[in-house]
C-alpha cells in the first residue's frame, strides 16, 4: 500500500512541498506538516465549521477534505489574512468589537466571512447570517460577529463612516475633557 | 494503550480520472471498495471506525461526472456536481427551481460547496442508533433499537416502516422524484436507467441499503426531463434549527394547472418513511380540482390516513398534512 503522498500545496500564496499519510485530511496536514495551527479541529463531522479554509476561494471544511485532492488548488487559511503587521479589516473588527469570546470558532468565522466579502462587499445582516450558517459559536456571541462583519465590509468598501461610534467601542470620554 | 494519531484509519486511495477506470476499480475490489464523492457522509463513518473500507475510490477527479448541460428542454446533471452548483445554476433556477430550492436547503454553505448531488441522494440514513454502530437490522443484526419501547424516535418513520424505522435524510431526493428524474447507473457490465421514484430502497426489499445501487455500480448522472419545466413548484423543509439541520418533514411538489384546475401533479414527502415517498393518495384527490385550501386539506388528510407514529413522533402526522396543504394552496393563499 502506498502509505505516503508527496504533493506541492499552494497555501496562502506559497508553494509548500509536503509528504503526508495519504489518508490524512487537509486539516491534519495543514496543522501537522505545514505547522499552520490557526485552523482548528472541532467536531470532525461537518457540524461546527471551525476547520473552514478557502479552497479556490470557496469555504470548505478541511476536516472533511482529503489532502490528496488539493494539488493545484489555492488554499487560504487564517494565517494568510494579515498583511505584514496589518490586520485584515475582518480581524480588526472582530478584535475591536469583541466578536471573539473563547476564540475557537474565530478562524472559521473569519475565513467564511472573507469569502462572503469577496463576493459581496455590502451584505445585509440576513446575508451574513446565511453565509455564516455553517459556523457555530459555542459562546453564542453571534450578534457581535454579525456586527463585526458589517463593519469590516464598510472598511473594505472604503466607507469612512463604517462601524460603530468611538464611544461604543471605548466608552464615553471623561467629563470636562471635551470630545 | 494504543495511541490513535490518525483521524481515521489508513486506506488505499485511488483517484481514477474516468468513469470506466472507477468501475474497473469497483469491480476489482468488490466489497472492500468504497466510492467517495464529497466525503460528508463517508468520513463520518470512517472516523467513527464503524465502516472500514480497504480501498477508497475517490470520484473527485472524474471531470465527465461534473456539470450541468441542457438536454432537449431538460437537464443532465453529473452526479459529482456540487450542491452549490445545482442551487445556483441559471438553467436549474430558470426551469426547475424546485431542485434549486432543495439543493439550497441542504446543510451549510461549506457542505454545499463540497457535497455532491449524487452523494446527497445516495447518502446513508442518520438514525443515531445505526450511525452509532449499534447492531441493528440495518447493520445486519436482529433488532431495531429505534422502535424499542423507550427509544428516542422523534425523527423516525411514520409511514412504510418494515423492521427498520430510519428515514431517508436527502433534501434533493423528493425534488428529483417530483421532477420525474431518471438516475443513470453504470457498472463494468453496462448502463441502466432507473426512475428517481424507484432509486430508493425499501427495507422490505433490502434493509441494509438506502438505494438500488449494487456494490459495483455508480450513479453517474441524473437526467431531468422537460415534463415539469417551469411548472408550479413548492418546496418546504421543516427542521428543528433554521440555521441548518436535517429535515423533520420535507415536501416537494410540482403542479400543472389548466383552466383553474390541477391537470397533473407530483407531491413527494421525505423525512416520514425509509425512502422519499410520492403521495399518490394526495395527488388523486388533487387532480381535476382547484388548488385551494379545502382540497389541500383533503389531500393532506388522505396522505396521513395510513400513518403509524412511533412513541415520540406523532407530531409528524399533522406536520406532513399541513405541508401538503400548503404545497397545494400555495404560500400566500
Amino acid at each position: 500500500m502506498d502509505r505516503y503522498t508527496t504533493a506541492t500545496l499552494r497555501v496562502n500564496g506559497q508553494d509548500l512541498q509536503v509528504v503526508f499519510p495519504t489518508h490524512h485530511t487537509l486539516l491534519e496536514v495543514l496543522r501537522e506538516e505545514c505547522g499552520l495551527t490557526g485552523t482548528k479541529h472541532g467536531c470532525e463531522l461537518g457540524e461546527c465549521g471551525t476547520c473552514t479554509v478557502l479552497v479556490d476561494g470557496e469555504p470548505v471544511l478541511s476536516c472533511l477534505a482529503l489532502t490528496a485532492e488539493m494539488e493545484g488548488r489555492s488554499i487560504e487559511t487564517v494565517e494568510g489574512l494579515q498583511d505584514g503587521n496589518e490586520l485584515h479589516p475582518l480581524q480588526a473588527a472582530f478584535a475591536d468589537l469583541g466578536a471573539a469570546q473563547c476564540g475557537y470558532c474565530t478562524p472559521g468565522m473569519l475565513m467564511t466571512a472573507t469569502a462572503l466579502l469577496a463576493e459581496n462587499d455590502d451584505p445585509s445582516a440576513d446575508e451574513i447570517r446565511t453565509a455564516l450558517a455553517g459556523n457555530l459559536c459555542r459562546c453564542t456571541g453571534y450578534h457581535k460577529i454579525i456586527e463585526a462583519v458589517e463593519w469590516a465590509a464598510g472598511v473594505v468598501r472604503g466607507d469612512a463612516g463604517a462601524g460603530p461610534a468611538r464611544e461604543v467601542l471605548f466608552g464615553s470620554s471623561v467629563p470636562g475633557e471635551g470630545s | 494503550m494504543a495511541v490513535i494519531r490518525d483521524m481515521m484509519p489508513a486506506f488505499e486511495l485511488f483517484r481514477p480520472v474516468s468513469v470506466d477506470d472507477a468501475l474497473q476499480l469497483m469491480a476489482r475490489h468488490g466489497e472492500a471498495a468504497w466510492a467517495l464523492a464529497g466525503g460528508l457522509d463517508t468520513f463520518d463513518w470512517l472516523k467513527d471506525r464503524i465502516k472500514r473500507p480497504e480501498a477508497v475510490i475517490d470520484l473527485g477527479a472524474i471531470s465527465e461526472m461534473r456539470g450541468i448541460t441542457a438536454d432537449r428542454g431538460g437537464l443532465t446533471i453529473g452526479a459529482m456536481t456540487t450542491l452549490t452548483e445545482v442551487a445556483t445554476s441559471p438553467e436549474v433556477v430558470e426551469s426547475f427551481s424546485l431542485l434549486s430550492m432543495a439543493a439550497f436547503h441542504v446543510a451549510t454553505p461549506q457542505i454545499r460547496n463540497q457535497g455532491t448531488i449524487g452523494g446527497n441522494v445516495a447518502q446513508d440514513t442518520r438514525c443515531w442508533y445505526y450511525r452509532g454502530g449499534w447492531p441493528c437490522y440495518r447493520a445486519g443484526g436482529n433488532i431495531c433499537y429505534a422502535a424499542a419501547p423507550k427509544a428516542m424516535n422523534r425523527e423516525h418513520c411514520i409511514l412504510g416502516a418494515k423492521r427498520c424505522v430510519a428515514v431517508n435524510p436527502s433534501d434533493t431526493a423528493p425534488a428529483l422524484i417530483a421532477l420525474d428524474a431518471q438516475m443513470v447507473i453504470r457498472s463494468a457490465g453496462g448502463e441502466r436507467v432507473v426512475a428517481a421514484e424507484d432509486f430508493f430502497m425499501s427495507p422490505a426489499v433490502d434493509i441494509t441499503r438506502m438505494t438500488v445501487l449494487e456494490p459495483d455500480e455508480l450513479l453517474t448522472e441524473i437526467r431531468i426531463p422537460e415534463t415539469w419545466s417551469r411548472a408550479r413548484f413548492y418546496f418546504e423543509k421543516v427542521r428543528d434549527r433554521q440555521s441548518w439541520d436535517f429535515s423533520l418533514v420535507t415536501v416537494a411538489s410540482a403542479m400543472r394547472m389548466s383552466g383553474g384546475r390541477v391537470q397533473d401533479a407530483r407531491i413527494v414527502v421525505n423525512g416520514v418513511a425509509p425512502r422519499p415517498v410520492r403521495v399518490t393518495e394526495a395527488e388523486s384527490v388533487l387532480i381535476g380540482s382547484p388548488a385551494n385550501e379545502s382540497i389541500g386539506l383533503a389531500a393532506g388528510e388522505a396522505a396521513i390516513r395510513r400513518a403509524k407514529p412511533l412513541r415520540h413522533n406523532d407530531f409528524k402526522r399533522p406536520l406532513m398534512r399541513n405541508l401538503i396543504r400548503r404545497a397545494i394552496r400555495g404560500q400566500e393563499a
